[in-house]
């Protein structure tokens, strides 16, 4: 059973998930955030207020975070196949994944930086800063431990989306949980892949609290 | 250096409209310390933030060093507010920066190289006294220590005004003393307009050349701090001068004086001395008097005896020492 195939599929599954994981994380970031930043900063009260086109993507963003992630995983197929030429396998999985997490990374973005206090924001403006240099040099900057939490509960999510992906055979860890444990009731490697899940979810975690209390100074 | 001319400003709200400011007229002029004092509610602060536009005033003009600046393009207007400094009843320091970082903050706004930049926020921690505290987060400094990292960090610019929105409101009595001191202090060694938003009298007393009295969203008097003191005209003036007494208005009983400290020495019994050349006893039904470097501020309401001759004595000896008073009518309003 433990023979040398299985624990090398089991090793691949691993680097497969995490391959998924980051790169779509790493993406989803590029497009969540900068939607994020637009969000606090069109909103009514905001540096730049739009409030029209704060409505519109608001919209947007809650009507791809309603659709659940294994329905949005089959229905965004044609588009996964125009950009990567498949869709199985951790590559064709990276699409759905990055469209699922991008609005949800908008939303974490958006209630890190409203933590950041207005009046601060206030002095910003009144020195003659332009709303640029307040998202880069105020908001972001003072949201930092609160982006980075946020981006340990963004990557925790998108790994255990990434373990759904394996119903439509999309690699990694879930994929072996679910061809093994679930057809072919061995429920050993599903167990085996299962806690290996818990322990990256475990260590993305502390990584992001290590991290958010080394990054804090309002603590010390 | 700052005119504001027919200010109004109006907030919408879904059903009602709420006017903060109304018909607003001030001349302030380079290099004093003008305050603005109301209470809560009044609208001064509307009135600071239309000063640097942070609130965009529905009518009228604000005048700074010759332009109205309500005509200027946003990116003119981010120009001109780097000359004019800020600073909060919150500090609204940036956690996350060091002291030093904070005060270089509006320098790298400023486009100024890192190196000038590190250098200026240097000289102004020395200014401000807190050299030492250059690598300290705010978290870990003290309000008043806060607020000087504040002020150092407004004056980095060399702005001509500074704008200073409740800024010892947060603070105890000692540190807003000496925060106050600091002010004047910068404000005589560079010549910067010091523009102070209060609701506390004793701030303008302590630090300011003129007053404005802002009441219901209108200027209801102006003038010199101790003219306005001494004699306050309108109804809301004579209540914050008569802040700590609150009910002055009440006090029943005729002959009623109010004598005014305003920095003569503090080590003269005055009232005492009074009594006994004059031979009459008073009454001192309220009382609130500082010493500041051993001169006196403050008032005191006395009730004098109803015997004319004695009276008549008291205010002869009162014009004699020069002592500044003025009767107080029984029935105020």
């Amino acid at each position: 059973m433990w023979n040398e195939t299985v624990l090398k599929m089991i090793g691949e599954g691993i680097l497969e998930t995490l391959y998924m994981t980051i790169f779509s994380s790493l993406i989803a970031y590029a497009i969540g955030l900068p939607l994020g930043i637009m969000l606090v900063i069109t909103d009514k009260d905001g540096i730049a207020s739009f409030v029209s086109l704060n409505k519109l993507l608001g919209i947007i963003v809650n009507l791809i975070r309603s659709v659940p992630f294994i329905i949005l995983l089959i229905a965004v197929m044609p588009v996964t196949r125009a950009i990567v030429g498949t869709t199985i396998g951790p590559n064709a999985v990276v699409v759905p994944l990055i469209i699922a997490s991008a609005p949800y990374i908008a939303r974490l973005v958006e209630s890190s930086l409203k933590e950041v206090d207005q009046g601060v924001i206030e002095a910003a403006q009144s020195m003659g800063a332009s709303p640029k240099q307040i998202i880069l040099k105020v908001l972001i900057p003072e949201a930092k431990p609160s982006l980075i939490m946020g981006s340990a509960i963004a990557v925790i999510t998108i790994l255990s989306y990434s373990a759904m992906a394996g119903f439509v055979g999309g690699g990694g860890l879930g994929t072996i949980a679910i061809n093994y444990g679930y057809y072919r009731y061995k429920t050993d490697i599903m167990l085996v892949t299962v806690a290996i899940l818990v322990l990256i979810v475990q260590v993305f975690q502390e990584l992001g609290a290590r991290w958010m209390k080394r990054s804090d100074r309002r603590l010390k | 250096m700052v005119e504001l001319i027919g200010l109004g400003k109006t907030f919408h709200n879904k059903q009602n409209q709420v006017k903060a400011l109304e018909d607003i007229n001030l001349s302030i002029y380079e290099g004093e310390i003008f305050g603005i004092i109301g209470l809560s509610g009044a609208g001064k602060s509307t009135l600071v933030r239309c000063i640097n536009l942070l609130e965009m005033p529905s009518a009228g003009s604000v005048i700074f060093d010759g332009t109205d600046i309500v005509t200027l393009k946003q990116k003119e207007l981010l120009k001109v507010r780097q000359s004019m400094g800020m600073i909060f009843q919150q500090f609204n320091l940036l956690m996350q920066r060091t002291a030093l970082q904070n005060i270089c903050f509006p320098l790298e706004i400023a486009g100024i190289s890192k190196k000038e930049a590190k250098q200026r926020a240097l000289e102004l921690l020395d200014i401000v006294g807190l050299s030492e505290k250059a690598n300290a987060y705010p978290a870990q400094l003290s309000g008043g220590q806060k607020q000087r990292i504040a002020i150092a960090r407004a004056l980095a610019t060399n702005p001509k005004v500074l704008l200073c929105d409740e800024a010892t409101s947060a603070l105890d009595p000692t540190t807003t003393r000496s925060i106050l001191s600091l002010l004047k202090e910068i404000n005589q060694r560079t010549n910067i307009t010091v523009i102070v938003i209060t609701h506390e009298m004793s701030v303008i007393e302590e630090i300011c050349n003129r007053v404005a009295i802002i009441d219901q969203s209108r200027i209801a008097e102006v003038g010199e701090v101790e003219e306005v003191f001494a004699k306050p005209k309108s109804k809301i003036a004579r209540q914050l001068v008569f802040s700590g007494a609150g009910h002055i208005e009440s006090f029943t009983g005729r002959h009623k004086l109010r004598i005014i400290f305003d920095g003569r020495t503090s080590f003269e019994p005055v009232i005492a001395n009074m009594v006994l050349e004059c031979k009459a006893p008073v009454n001192i039904l309220f009382a609130d008097t500082k010493d500041i470097d051993g001169k006196a501020f403050g008032q005191m309401i006395i009730q004098l005896p109803d015997d004319e001759v004695s009276r008549k004595k008291i205010y002869a000896y009162l014009q004699t020492n020069k002592i500044k008073n003025e009767e107080v009518e029984s029935h105020v309003e």
